[in-house]
C-alpha cells in the first residue's frame, strides 16, 4: 500500500514542480506587470504544493531523505510528472492553455482526494484545492480572453489547444498504483475525472469561441518515467546545484 | 476668486514643504519639482523591474525548494515594488507606458548595479544583502518625503522589502558555515558585488548636480555620500560576523569620526555603467523591450475582449 | 506607436470584517473581472485583506484642492457639533 502511496505522490508532486518551474520560467518576462505578479503565484502554490507532497513522500521511502532530495536528486525515469506539464512555455497563450488543462483536471482531483481515507493527503488536498481553484479562474479567464480577443490572439489560442490537446490523456490514466488507491478509497477513479474535466473544457472552450481536436492525442508514459525531450534540459537547470555540488546545504 | 501669482505660490509650497506638509496629485507644485519627481520615481521603478533580471537567472537553478520559493516571492515584490511606484508616477500625469517607453529608449536610467551579472548562487546572496541592503538606506529615509504618493509607496515598499535583505545575509551565511569550496563562493560574490554596491549611492556630494534642490523640496532626505556612510557602518560588522573580508585595503575604523575609513571608488567604470557600457546593459534592455514587444498582441486582445463584452451588454 | 495601455484601476481593501475598505493603490487592467483578479495578486500577497473593491480611476470625480478653503473651513467654526463644546457639571464623568 505504501509503495502504491509513494508513486501517486510523485505523480502529484511532480506535476506541480515541473509546472511551478515551467511558470517560474517567465518570472520578470510577462506581458504586463500585474500579470507577471499573478503568474508567479501560481508558481509559488505549486512549488508549495510539491514541498508538502514530497515531504510526505519522503517518509514512506528509504531512498531519499526529505523533500529536497526527492526535488533535486532523482534521475529523469524516476520523475512521474505528465508530459503536458513539462512543455515549454511557449507564447503566453500555450502557457496559458496549458496552465487551463492542467487546472481543470487538478480542480476535480483535489475535491476526490479531500475525502481521502490517507488523511495525510486528504490534508494536502484540501489546501491545494483552494490554490487551484483560484488558478483555474485565472487560467478560464485568459483562455477566454485570448480566444474571444483580437484575430491573431485567437489564432495563437486555438494552435496551443491543437498542439497541447494531445498531452492531456495521459492525465486520466490508471495504472496499478492508482487501482490499489481506489481500491482502499484513498483515490479517486481517474477515468472517472475525465467527464467532469471535459464539461469545464467545452464551457470554456465555448465562452473562447475555440474548438477542440475531434482526435484523442496520444497517450504520454509520463506517469511511467518516459518523457519528452524537454525533460532533460528542464532538470540539467534545476538540478544544477546538486550535480556541481553534491552533498552540500544551501 | 484671488489669483496668486507664481511667486506666492512657490512661497506657500516651500512653506507647506519646510512644514512637513505633504504635497498631494492634483496641488499646486512647480514645474521642475513634477519634474524631478517623476526622474527620481521612474528611475526607482526601473530599477526594481530591471532588478528583476539578475536575480530572476537564478529562479529556476536554486538549490533548495525553500531557496526557490523565497527567490521567487522576492522578485515578484520587486515587480509590485515596480508597480507602486509607476502608480506613483502616474498621479504626476505621465502613464505607466510612457514612462517604460522612456528606459526602453534610453532616455532614463536605472540603478547601475543590475547591469553586473549574477554568475554563482552566492549572488543571490550579496545582491539580496548588499543591494537591498543598499536600497533600504535610501528607502527608509523616502518614507518622509514630501510627495504623497511617493512616500505611500515608499512606506509600503519597505514593509514589504524587510525579508529581502535577511534571506541575502542568510544564504551568505550558509555558505559561511559550509564548505571551502561554499566559503570561496561567498568571498567572491562579495568581492565582485561590494564597490558596485557603494555606487548605488550616486556620485559624491560635490558632484551630484540634483543634491541641493532634492533635499530643499525633501525628495532626498539624506545625501549620497551620508547614505553610503552610514551602508558601509552597518554592513562591516555583518560581513566580519561571518568571515567574510571586504575587498578594501584602506577600509579601517576611524574613532574621532565614529565612522569606517573606506578606499576610493572607481567612478571611471560607474561612469561606464551608467552611460550604457557595462557588463549587462544591453541585455537588461533587450528583455525588457522583448517583454513587453511580445506581450503586445495579449495587452490587445484583453482590451479587445473587454471592448467586445461591453457592446454585448450594451 | 499604437498604445494597448490597460486602464488605471483604483484598488480598495477591506483588511478585515469590521472595517471600511480603504484606498491601497492602483494597478491597469482590460476589465473589471481581471482588475480584481490583479488587485487580489497585487495588493493581498501577505493576507492584507478579506474583500477587494475596484473601480476605474477616470469614473472619480475629486474635489479641487484650489478650493479647499471654501470646500473645508467653514465647518472649522462649527465647533457645537463637538461634544467638547458642552459643559458637564462636576459629577458627571461619561456623557
Amino acid at each position: 500500500m505504501e509503495e502504491s502511496t509513494y508513486t501517486f505522490l510523485l505523480r502529484l508532486g511532480d506535476d506541480s514542480l515541473i509546472l511551478g518551474q515551467r511558470l517560474s520560467e517567465w518570472c520578470g518576462h510577462g506581458p504586463i506587470l500585474e500579470e507577471d505578479i499573478a503568474m508567479t503565484n501560481i508558481a509559488l502554490d505549486l512549488i508549495g504544493q510539491a514541498t508538502n507532497i514530497y515531504t510526505y513522500a519522503a517518509g514512506l521511502t528509504p531512498d531519499f531523505n526529505d523533500a529536497d532530495a526527492l526535488a533535486f536528486l532523482r534521475f529523469e525515469h524516476q520523475y512521474l510528472n505528465a508530459i503536458l506539464v513539462e512543455q515549454p512555455n511557449g507564447n503566453f497563450a500555450d502557457t496559458l492553455v496549458r496552465q487551463f488543462f492542467f487546472d481543470a483536471f487538478r480542480v476535480p482531483l483535489f475535491e476526490h482526494l479531500q475525502d481521502s481515507k490517507d488523511t495525510s493527503l486528504a490534508a494536502i488536498a484540501e489546501k491545494s484545492l483552494k490554490e487551484s481553484r483560484y488558478h483555474l479562474k485565472h487560467s478560464s479567464e485568459w483562455v477566454i480572453r485570448l480566444g474571444d480577443g483580437t484575430e491573431l490572439s485567437h489564432e495563437r489560442a486555438q494552435l496551443a489547444v491543437f498542439d497541447l490537446w494531445r498531452y492531456t490523456q495521459e492525465l486520466f490514466h490508471m495504472d496499478t498504483a492508482e487501482q490499489k488507491l481506489l481500491a482502499q478509497d484513498i483515490a479517486p477513479n481517474l477515468e472517472n475525472l475525465r467527464g467532469i474535466w471535459l464539461e469545464t473544457v467545452e464551457t470554456v472552450m465555448e465562452k473562447a469561441t475555440l474548438k477542440l481536436p475531434t482526435n484523442q492525442g496520444f497517450f504520454g508514459a509520463g506517469r511511467l518515467g518516459r518523457h519528452s525531450e524537454h525533460m532533460g534540459y528542464i532538470l540539467a537547470q534545476m538540478q544544477y546545484m546538486q550535480r556541481a555540488y553534491p552533498g552540500m546545504e544551501w | 476668486m484671488e489669483t496668486r501669482t507664481i511667486e506666492q505660490l512657490s512661497e506657500n509650497f516651500q512653506q507647506k514643504i519646510d512644514a512637513d506638509i505633504k504635497i498631494e496629485p492634483n496641488d499646486w507644485m512647480p514645474d521642475n519639482y513634477r519634474k524631478a519627481l517623476i526622474r527620481q520615481i521612474s528611475q526607482h521603478a526601473h530599477s526594481e523591474i530591471v532588478g528583476m533580471l539578475p536575480e530572476g537567472n537564478w529562479i529556476t537553478r536554486a538549490p533548495s525548494l525553500r531557496r526557490k520559493a523565497v527567490l521567487l516571492a522576492k522578485v515578484q515584490d520587486e515587480a509590485g515594488h515596480g508597480l507602486y511606484l509607476y502608480s506613483a508616477t502616474e498621479t504626476l500625469g505621465i502613464s505607466r507606458e510612457e514612462t517604460i517607453d522612456d528606459l526602453h529608449e534610453g532616455k532614463v536610467k536605472y540603478s547601475s548595479i543590475f547591469n553586473y551579472p549574477t554568475l554563482t548562487w552566492a549572488d543571490m546572496g550579496a545582491v539580496g544583502w548588499l543591494v537591498d541592503g543598499a536600497a533600504i538606506m535610501n528607502q527608509v529615509a523616502l518614507c518622509r518625503t514630501s510627495y504623497g504618493p511617493y512616500a505611500r509607496a515608499m512606506v509600503k515598499i519597505c514593509k514589504e522589502e524587510s525579508f529581502h535583505q535577511r534571506q541575502g545575509y542568510e544564504i551568505m551565511t550558509s555558505l559561511m558555515n559550509g564548505t571551502e569550496v561554499q566559503k570561496a563562493m561567498a568571498q567572491d560574490a562579495l568581492n565582485r558585488f561590494w564597490w558596485p554596491a557603494l555606487m548605488m549611492f550616486g556620485p559624491s556630494d560635490a558632484e551630484s548636480k540634483h543634491t541641493e534642490q532634492s533635499m530643499r523640496w525633501r525628495i532626498k532626505r539624506y545625501t549620497n555620500d551620508e547614505l553610503r556612510q552610514s551602508f558601509v557602518d552597518a554592513t562591516v560588522p555583518q560581513a566580519e560576523l561571518i568571515g567574510l573580508t571586504i575587498p578594501d585595503p584602506k577600509l579601517r575604523w576611524n574613532e574621532e569620526r565614529g565612522h569606517y575609513d573606506f578606499g576610493d571608488i572607481d567612478w571611471d567604470e560607474f561612469w561606464q555603467v551608467v552611460g550604457g557600457n557595462g557588463p549587462c546593459n544591453k541585455e537588461r534592455i533587450e528583455a525588457r523591450v522583448k517583454a513587453k514587444e511580445e506581450g503586445a498582441w495579449v495587452r490587445e486582445a484583453a482590451l479587445a475582449f473587454a471592448s467586445k463584452s461591453k457592446s454585448r451588454q450594451n | 506607436m499604437s498604445s494597448n495601455e490597460w486602464p488605471l484601476w483604483e484598488v480598495f481593501i477591506r483588511s478585515k470584517q469590521g472595517l471600511n475598505h480603504k484606498h491601497v493603490g492602483s494597478l491597469r487592467a482590460p476589465d473589471a473581472a481581471m482588475a480584481l483578479q490583479n488587485a487580489r495578486d497585487v495588493y493581498t500577497r501577505r493576507s492584507e485583506g478579506v474583500s477587494i473593491w475596484v473601480m476605474q480611476s477616470a469614473l472619480i470625480t475629486a474635489s479641487d484642492p484650489k478650493e479647499s478653503g471654501p470646500m473645508f473651513e467653514p465647518a472649522d467654526s462649527k465647533v457645537y457639533r463637538h461634544p467638547t463644546f458642552y459643559d458637564l457639571p462636576d459629577g458627571i464623568e461619561h456623557m
